[in-house]
């Protein structure tokens, strides 16, 4: 199987006070630390448990700057075969469909099974690019995945849906699919594997090599521009409860239940 | 307490190269997922959480500088002390078990042990299969292990060997073992001794209120009958056990970062949290005081053994520069941990918080692997030239 996963390096806010800088469209992440995106570490995962059962290859991609390429030598460090970093002055300032064109011309007229993504960037939140890459390249998709499993040349794909039900669907390949977290348990990267891609030099493309019009990327080419960024103010009626983890517990299931919140 | 945020104040992780950091942050990520959630009550029942062995060998944290050919994963000197930083963040327990394994039982299965016994031994050693322990201290002979009462007798092609050695770290749960005794002639000759062999026996030091999460034990053997095939071929008298302890100590000074770091990041963040007259606690001038302190102490260690680190992979470091790291670092922990203990109030005597397993742990790490007073007397040898140990 020809298996291609494209991933994203996030900052991670859990650890830091988040501040919006001077332009009010982006936060100071000066004491930011970077990591894959959540939802994408799944998605590496799943592609690498679909190569150890079906044989085959795992590509990992990203766009992004030179600093993104850490996400890139991780996947490999898990088990990735080979990444392509799509990289060029002229790609920052994309939206999704910016971003999904350029992952479309990276992937046009590639052997291609299945193309996997995380579900959403922690960092955009939108949820887009997969769906507009299943778009662009004209293949079948499901998102939201929960489970994926391979046989021949059909994917069978679980995600879930309101009610907490869940829907089995059934896709040809090639397809597109984006993976929820917990799919799987995404394996730690391995010191053999770090060793083992150390100094591996990844090949980088840019807008040329894709064939790109740099008009249709980039800021200048986004359609979609983010208007303002900001902090919601505190809500009044947040209340903190304190005690001991067993109390805090309890605590909250009164409130809960008190509230109509089960 | 699963989060945590490392201070970095003098932005020190700019110093690193990309594959020590991806190394730094896959073993943070491990311990914080594995380690972390489950190391109070190891602790508190006093046991060993024994999945962490083949764990630690799938990663590859197990003799991670040995070279591929055995099975370790042939990492930097510096990429090895951030693996015993990350696990020492959890638990000084835990990295001792790291550090025997790696620089007391690998290190000179491969530094002075013969092809065979390195094919033998090294890949099960990485992999976990195999836990091993290294027996050195005596009952009698602690900081001076040359005086050490073990002997190995030549009898036709094999040695018999007696001795008994104590404070041994993984002993119990060993199925090999390093036993260092002295020969006729007086040379000290180290052997990989298989703890199954009849005369071996490794019963368990019990009742520690320290290092609770590690094994420790005695390694005794009577009268054991071992092969030529079983001595460590090029070893140098004590040099060889002492070089050992150099590798176990380095990991120790980076080890003793971690433990900082978790002291403080909790401390810290209680601090801020909790109110006192109406304000946070962390407001007050004696806290501002401590926490200051502390954060200049962390920045100092990690100074140190990142130089330490540059120094062992560049083949310059000696045994005096890691005294100088072990020394400072660990009581510094130690101080720290009573420190942070004391910022926490009452909440600092249950294992709910770190600081007071900390504090017991890094008690017994200021004693082993050569004493705070130890490398006291090494530095000022080191400096004064003039040796201030007693006479042999």
């Amino acid at each position: 199987m020809d298996i291609y996963v494209c991933i994203k390096r996030v900052a991670d806010t859990s650890e830091v006070d988040i501040e919006i800088d001077r332009t009010g469209l982006a936060l100071t992440e000066d004491d930011f630390s970077y990591d894959i995106n959540e939802w994408d570490n799944f998605a590496v995962e799943a592609a690498l448990q679909l190569k150890e059962e079906h044989g085959g290859k795992v590509t990992a991609l990203t766009v992004g700057i030179e600093d993104d390429e850490e996400v890139l030598r991780r996947a490999l460090a898990m088990g990735c075969d080979e990444a392509l970093h799509l990289s060029d002055p002229c790609f920052e300032g994309s939206d999704a469909w910016g971003i999904a064109q350029i992952l479309s011309a990276a992937l046009k007229g590639k052997p291609l099974d299945l193309l996997l993504f995380g579900t959403v960037s922690a960092d955009e939140g939108a949820g887009q690019t997969g769906g507009f890459v299943a778009g662009l390249l004209d293949l079948p998709m499901v998102s939201l995945a929960t489970s994926l499993k391979v046989n021949g040349s059909i994917a069978t794909v679980s995600h879930e849906v309101e009610g907490g039900l869940e829907r089995v669907r059934e896709l040809d390949l090639p397809a597109v699919v984006t993976v929820q977290t917990g799919i799987n348990e995404p394996r730690y990267v391995s010191i053999r594997g770090i060793r083992k891609v150390s100094g591996i030099e990844i090949p980088v493309s840019g807008v040329g090599d894709l064939g790109l019009d740099p008009n249709q990327v980039g800021a200048s080419g986004a359609r979609v521009k983010l208007e303002e960024l900001f902090l919601p103010p505190q809500g009044q009626s947040a209340q903190m409860l304190e005690g001991s983890d067993d109390e805090i517990i309890d605590k909250l299931l009164d409130l809960l239940q008190e509230n109509g919140g089960l | 307490m699963a989060d945590f945020t490392e201070l970095d104040f003098y932005d020190l992780s700019s110093l690193f190269s990309e594959d020590d950091i991806m190394v730094r942050d896959m073993v943070r990520s491990y311990c914080t997922a594995k380690l972390m959630p489950i190391v109070a009550d190891e602790w508190e029942a006093g046991t060993f959480p024994m999945p962490v062995i083949g764990e630690m060998g799938e990663l590859g944290l197990l003799g991670p500088c040995v070279a591929e050919q055995y099975g370790g994963a042939g990492m930097t000197g510096t990429q090895y002390g951030l693996i015993c930083q990350e696990i020492e963040r959890v638990d000084s327990g835990l990295r001792s078990f790291n550090s025997v394994q790696g620089s007391l039982v690998m290190y000179p299965v491969e530094a002075f042990g013969s092809e065979e016994q390195k094919m033998e031994w090294l890949p099960k050693l990485a992999s976990g299969e195999v836990v091993g322990c290294f027996g050195l201290t005596e009952p009698d002979f602690g900081s001076d292990p040359a005086g050490m009462r073990s002997t190995c007798r030549k009898d036709g092609d094999d040695w018999i060997l007696n001795g008994q050695k104590m404070w041994i770290t993984n002993s119990s749960m060993s199925q090999m073992g390093i036993f260092w005794a002295m020969d006729e002639a007086g040379v000290c000759q180290g052997f990989i001794v298989d703890m199954s062999l009849p005369g071996v026996s490794a019963p368990e030091q019990k009742h520690k209120w320290s290092l609770r999460c590690s094994v420790t034990g005695e390694m005794i053997c009577q009268d054991v009958r071992v092969p030529e095939s079983s001595r460590l071929p090029n070893t140098q008298h004590m040099k060889s056990p002492l070089s050992c302890l150099t590798q176990a100590r380095y990991g120790i000074a980076w080890g003793a970062v971690g433990a900082m770091q978790a002291c403080f990041d909790e401390a810290l963040r209680y601090t801020q949290e909790r109110k006192i007259y109406n304000k946070p606690l962390a407001g007050f001038q004696l806290t501002a005081d401590k926490l200051a302190e502390m954060a200049t102490e962390i920045t100092k260690a990690q100074f140190l053994v990142w130089r330490l680190g540059q120094m062992k992979d560049n083949g310059t470091m000696l045994p005096k520069h890691v005294s100088m790291a072990k020394r400072n670092n660990v009581s510094k922990a130690l101080e720290m941990a009573h420190t942070c203990r004391t910022l926490l109030g009452a909440n600092g005597i249950t294992l709910e918080y770190q600081a007071g397993r900390h504090m017991c742990n890094l008690e017994t790490v200021l004693t082993y692997e050569g004493t705070h007073e130890i490398h006291t007397l090494i530095l000022g040898h080191q400096l004064s030239g003039v040796a201030p140990y007693g006479d042999r």
